[in-house]
């Protein structure tokens, strides 16, 4: 892989995950594609550019982790990590069947790269809380960067990580919040309303960075803000686009956890080009 | 009552309580130990790890679901982390982060559970672990230990600490008799034969191990001779011992402060079954008890040497047809 902080790059690189994405999911014939494609930049931004890290050692202590929280958006996840040479590219579409590594949700046992094995809602940043707490008492540089889906933020034990990270002053932590606006069954202000979502991380006692989640230069400067604050987690608050990228994706809650058709896949495609 | 039994159980310190002493020591020999606590350190005794190390105890706060993810972002660095609570609360509030961040990726974290069973007492049934035998056992790769005494708990908990994998530990409240010499060698999955007999055989763990032993004194003066057995880890079984125990005494009774659905008895029948099926009875618990005193609830709920020897009588009795 090609390390990067060009936008140009960055967004050329996100492109081919989305295509990925598409393609990905498409044969599977089930999946995810709203969240991976609204967390595209998210994850290409930090693979390429903030990460701490080196597909060629991926055991090395000192490497940055990433959580996917939301592991449901898994495809986008498979495609940078195969794309940085963690894993073959050539089998990404294998995804979601029997002997596949590129399981439904991320799972450890069939990728050790994988930070952790995750599906299950809520659960991620409390690992990530454990991870912070050890990489600061082994001296470590590493961060653990924990991507979050906004209806997931409705579990509990969110809060009770976020509680956690404020009393233990994790600056080694972040969380980012895929501000999609889009859970399974229809709009999250209809289903549970989350807002106002940024006074809560605040009250929650963390710094917030409120910005476009598909603004590269934006999360760029995100990612260094969060590593300059000391003392307290810091959540960014990254607003974007379920299905982004793909016009007739966006925000159609029905792409949240619909797989495309053949023809949708060519579609989507042609404008991924 | 005085029963007669080579054993001389004298008075002893709670499970719980050896765990929080063991763990100092894992704490000073070994730097990757960690305890994580969910606000009942003076509980579980971790304030002892606490007082002496306090840059490797993490407090939770009421929150047994985060505790556990914690425990396992920790053990992901290579930690030791012991997370320990009131064994109802930590299996049930945190079971689901038991089975997805340890149990499937096989997380390197130790649960120890305290005030396990009705013994806690007066608290009642809300506080009462009755299931989590049951539960933890569910979880595919963990490893599920019930001492009987506070060696047993001593070395079971160091066992725990060298195991590499998930092991969940039940303790109790309660101070219990000693039963093993300090010297007492264990080793997880492998059953202890506390006395041997031919004619039936005496399964228990944690606080019914004593009492398996005084109800093999009650069966002895009835010329009925009872094999004892310590089966201090729930999982995996020591099949070659249960195996042995059905050919060779042709009964057995299982007991245990637990819920009988799904509990230790459940497993051990299951091996029986695929074994070498031979009548068995079950001491344990039906359903939620009270409040009151331990020794009142342990006497009310038929958890006793006498409740023992009555299902040992029964199962002999089946034997026979």
């Amino acid at each position: 892989m090609q390390r990067t902080a060009n936008v140009g790059e960055l967004q050329e690189i996100s492109k081919g995950i989305r295509r990925h994405i598409i393609r990905m999911i498409g044969a599977a014939g089930s999946g995810h594609p709203g969240g991976s494609l609204s967390a595209t930049e998210i994850v290409v931004t930090l693979f390429w550019d903030a990460l701490r890290h080196d597909p060629s050692n991926p055991e090395w202590p000192d490497r940055d982790r990433i959580i996917l929280s939301k592991g449901h958006a898994c495809p986008v996840l498979y495609a940078a990590m195969a794309e940085c040479g963690y894993t073959p590219v050539e089998t990404l579409n294998t995804l979601r069947k029997l002997g596949s590594i590129y399981q439904g949700h991320p799972d450890r046992r069939f990728i050790p790269a994988l930070e952790a094995s995750t599906g299950s809602l809520g659960e991620g940043l409390s690992i990530a809380m454990g991870m912070g707490l050890a990489a600061r008492w082994d001296k470590r540089p590493s961060r653990a960067y924990c991507i979050l889906g906004d209806g997931e933020i409705q579990e509990g034990q969110i809060w009770e990580a976020a509680m956690f990270g404020a009393f233990h002053k994790l600056d080694n932590v972040v969380a980012i919040l895929d501000y999609n606006r889009i859970q399974l069954d229809g709009f999250v202000k209809d289903i549970m309303e989350i807002e106002p979502v940024v006074a809560k991380w605040q009250a929650f006692g963390w710094h917030t960075v409120e910005l476009d989640g598909h603004s590269i230069p934006a999360l760029q400067a995100a990612f260094a803000e969060a590593a300059a604050v000391k003392g307290k987690p810091t959540a960014l608050i990254a607003h974007t686009v379920k299905g982004k990228g793909v016009s007739f994706m966006e925000n159609n809650p029905k792409f949240h956890g619909t797989a495309p058709t053949k023809e949708e896949v060519e579609l989507a495609l042609k404008e991924l080009a | 009552m005085a029963i007669a039994t080579k054993f001389e159980l004298k008075p002893g310190m709670a499970t719980r309580e050896a765990f929080g002493k063991t763990l100092v020591e894992l704490g000073r020999e070994n730097p990757n130990v960690w305890a994580v606590d969910a606000d009942l350190s003076k509980s579980t005794y971790t304030s002892f790890f606490a007082k002496e190390f306090p840059d490797r105890f993490v407090s939770c706060g009421i929150a047994e679901a985060n505790m556990v993810g914690v425990a396992a972002g920790l053990a992901s660095f290579g930690k030791i982390p012991f997370a320990a609570s009131f064994s109802c609360f930590v299996i049930n509030k945190g079971f689901e982060q038991l089975r997805v961040a340890v149990a499937y990726p096989g997380a390197n974290v130790k649960v120890v559970g305290t005030h396990s069973g009705i013994s806690i007492g007066e608290d009642g049934p809300s506080q009462m672990s009755i299931e989590e035998t049951s539960l933890a056992c569910s979880l595919p790769g963990f490893v599920v230990l019930a001492p009987a005494d506070e060696v047993a708990a001593r070395a079971l908990i160091r066992a725990a600490a060298e195991h590499q994998g998930p092991v969940f530990v039940r303790t109790g409240r309660l101070k219990v008799p000693v039963i093993y010499p300090a010297d007492q060698r264990f080793e997880i999955g492998k059953a202890i034969e506390l006395i041997a007999g031919d004619d039936v055989t005496l399964i228990a763990n944690g606080l019914m191990v004593a009492e398996a032993i005084r109800a093999q004194g009650l069966l002895a003066v009835e010329g009925i001779s009872a094999r004892v057995l310590d089966m201090h880890t729930a999982k995996p079984l020591d099949r070659d011992a249960i195996g042995r125990a059905a050919v060779q005494t042709g009964a057995i009774v299982v007991a245990e402060e637990h819920l009988v659905d799904g509990g230790l008895g459940v497993r051990v029948a299951q091996v029986v079954a695929e074994t070498h099926p031979c009548p068995m009875e079950f001491v344990g618990l039906t359903g939620y008890a009270e409040s009151g005193s331990p020794d009142s609830l342990l006497d009310k709920y038929g958890m006793r040497a006498v409740n023992v020897a009555a299902a040992a009588r029964k199962v002999l009795g089946r034997k026979k047809k």
